[in-house]
């Protein structure tokens, strides 16, 4: 196996925190993980978890307690290491007196292109971002959605093999969350490395090869996203439209809601099929099966309180 | 070459120049060197002597004020903001931001201060006076009114990367009056015959950047000629200093957590 693209060490943080700061508040708790070149990899975590605070002390923003981190080898405090990723902040803020096209063509300044390649470049990733129209215009006009795009396009500019994104769909519309999955998967087909922190879980089931959850500054576990969740996966949500003049099962009729013209109902997911079949016995129309998964709130939320037990669950690779 | 601190500077010097208050604060100091006509007029046999007096007065505060206010937001800005994340997340060192940022504000203010200058060879010229050889003692003057911007700027710059922008700007407005005053505040240490306050007050005289020096604003009224020598020592004195402050800055500003 190669070099990892990220390789992190016993990474922690602490801060001094009241009026004389000699207090410390330990942010990040000896965090070990490696993330391999290629893979989409996804932080997740509740607020306060210590995902910005790793993004940060691997972009070198504050410098770590202790521990250290490789990023292609090359250490973090190598400015060489620099040329080599991208980066989005958390609800990421630019110089609102520029336009999009003069931001992108601030930062790609720094990456020894020619003038020529520089303008290329800026045209080629304002359109992949949707922001070709808007390019002239300056960012404080911008909306929370286009900022997060511009930011996008600046991360991914000069083609780096490692892209951190921190909250990269925070603020995005439907249309624009769709766009950044299809953005993470074509760095994912050019071989790129991408890490994501994020609150959804369903954007880290439909784009993590390998997520790890953090609470409370300390790693919980490292796992391929099915793994994490499908323990939780505790109902199966039928959505259907019962044939007019026939009555519904016992079964299914005692635990069913009317939702406007529809019905749903809930049943365990050993009981799925048997109920899908008396379902069709009485000609009902299926309009969708889902699981029943709790939100990544609820699994933060029990992370946080049954730390141990859930550990325990999740840790998939034990470090 | 190392085109990152000269990509920092045109986008602080674009940041300048689109900001409004800038165009007031020199719409007032074209206005003040205006003014001075107006005083010329009245001041008679010395409307020469008042002109320029007051025209480089104006272009001095002015330049400070600029300096002073845009410089203490420099760092500080960017941190408060997070605009710094994503371009230290390039390959921008530290210390190639400061110098970005310090050379794009002076640029900023040799512009305006040229503009300024333009505008009281305006006002010279509208009292219908011709110009002689001995008023290159005026651009001397405010090439010395740049070196003293300079220092203040740099100060500016050194207090904004670790406290708020109402404290650097009160730090490097101490430091500028004590400087201007240093000569002054030596002499009152030498006649108290303490050996205590002579010895703080010297350690004053030398630690704070003498302003004093800077000042040709008489010399170039009066059409006198400044002595080539003060002008490489004022030169000298101010590279130096700024680039022990700007070090100074760079040692503080490396070692910072941002926020």
């Amino acid at each position: 196996m190669g070099t990892p693209a990220i390789e992190i060490l016993g990474l922690t943080k602490d801060y001094p925190v009241g009026f004389w700061r000699k207090r410390m508040v330990r942010s990040l708790d000896n965090l070990t993980l490696e993330v391999e070149e290629g893979e989409v990899f996804g932080f997740l975590g509740p607020n306060g978890a210590g995902k910005t605070t790793t993004m940060k002390l691997l972009m070198g923003l504050i410098y770590p307690t202790s521990g250290t981190a490789r990023i292609r080898g090359r250490a973090i405090d190598d400015i060489q290491m620099h040329r080599e990723i991208g980066y989005l902040p958390e609800q990421p803020y630019f110089y609102d007196y520029l336009t999009a096209r003069e931001l992108l063509d601030y930062y790609a300044r720094f990456s020894d292109y020619s003038a020529a390649e520089r303008h290329e470049r800026v045209e080629r990733f304002l359109e992949r971002v949707g922001l070709a129209e808007a390019g002239d215009v300056q960012l404080r006009k911008f909306s929370k959605g286009m900022l997060q795009r511009a930011g996008i396009a600046q991360a991914i500019l000069h083609d780096p093999h490692v892209v951190f994104l921190d909250e990269p769909m925070s603020g995005l519309d439907p249309i624009g969350r769709r766009e950044v999955r299809d953005i993470i998967h074509e760095l994912k087909q050019k071989g790129r490395t991408v890490f994501f922190s994020t609150h959804i879980l369903t954007d880290a089931e439909m784009l993590c090869d390998r997520v790890a959850v953090l609470a409370g500054g300390k790693l919980q576990g490292v796992g391929a996203p099915n793994e994490i969740v499908s323990i939780e996966v505790h109902a199966m949500e039928i959505l259907f439209e019962a044939r007019d003049g026939r009555s519904l099962p016992a079964g299914i009729a005692g635990r069913a809601t009317q939702i406007g013209g529809r019905i749903r109902v809930e049943v365990p997911e050993s009981e799925l099929y048997r109920a899908l079949d008396e379902l069709r016995s009485c000609e009902a129309r299926i309009l969708s099966v889902t699981p029943v998964r709790p939100t990544l709130e609820d699994y933060f939320l029990l992370l946080v309180g049954r730390e141990k037990a859930i550990s325990h669950a999740v840790e998939v690779n034990p470090r | 070459m190392n085109v990152t601190p000269a990509a920092v500077a045109i986008n602080t010097f674009r940041e300048a120049v689109r900001d409004r208050v800038l165009y007031n604060l020199v719409f007032f100091a074209l206005l003040m060197i205006g003014a001075a006509i107006f005083v010329g007029q009245i001041s008679i046999g010395i409307e020469r002597l008042v002109i320029i007096n007051l025209g480089l007065t104006a272009i001095s505060i002015f330049g400070l004020v600029m300096a002073v206010f845009i410089g203490v937001g420099l760092v500080y800005k960017e941190m408060e903001k997070r605009t710094l994340y994503s371009l230290l997340a390039k390959p921008v060192r530290r210390w190639e931001f400061l110098v970005g940022k310090y050379t794009g504000l002076l640029l900023t203010l040799c512009v305006n201060t040229a503009f300024m200058t333009l505008g009281l060879a305006a006002a010279l010229f509208y009292v219908g006076r011709p110009f002689v050889r001995s008023d290159a003692s005026i651009l001397v003057a405010v090439y010395f009114i740049l070196l003293e911007l300079a220092l203040v700027t740099a100060l500016a710059l050194f207090f904004s990367c670790f406290s708020s922008p109402m404290l650097s700007t009160l730090f490097t407005l101490g430091i500028y009056v004590t400087g201007v005053f240093a000569k002054d505040i030596r002499d009152v240490g030498e006649l108290t015959n303490v050996s205590a306050m002579k010895t703080l007050t010297s350690v004053v005289y030398y630690l704070v950047p003498n302003f004093h020096n800077f000042n040709a604003i008489a010399t170039a009224g009066h059409g006198n000629s400044v002595p080539f020598s003060l002008i490489w020592q004022n030169t000298a004195y101010a590279v130096l200093y700024a680039g022990v402050v700007l070090l100074a800055a760079s040692a503080v500003f490396s070692g910072r957590n941002l926020k």
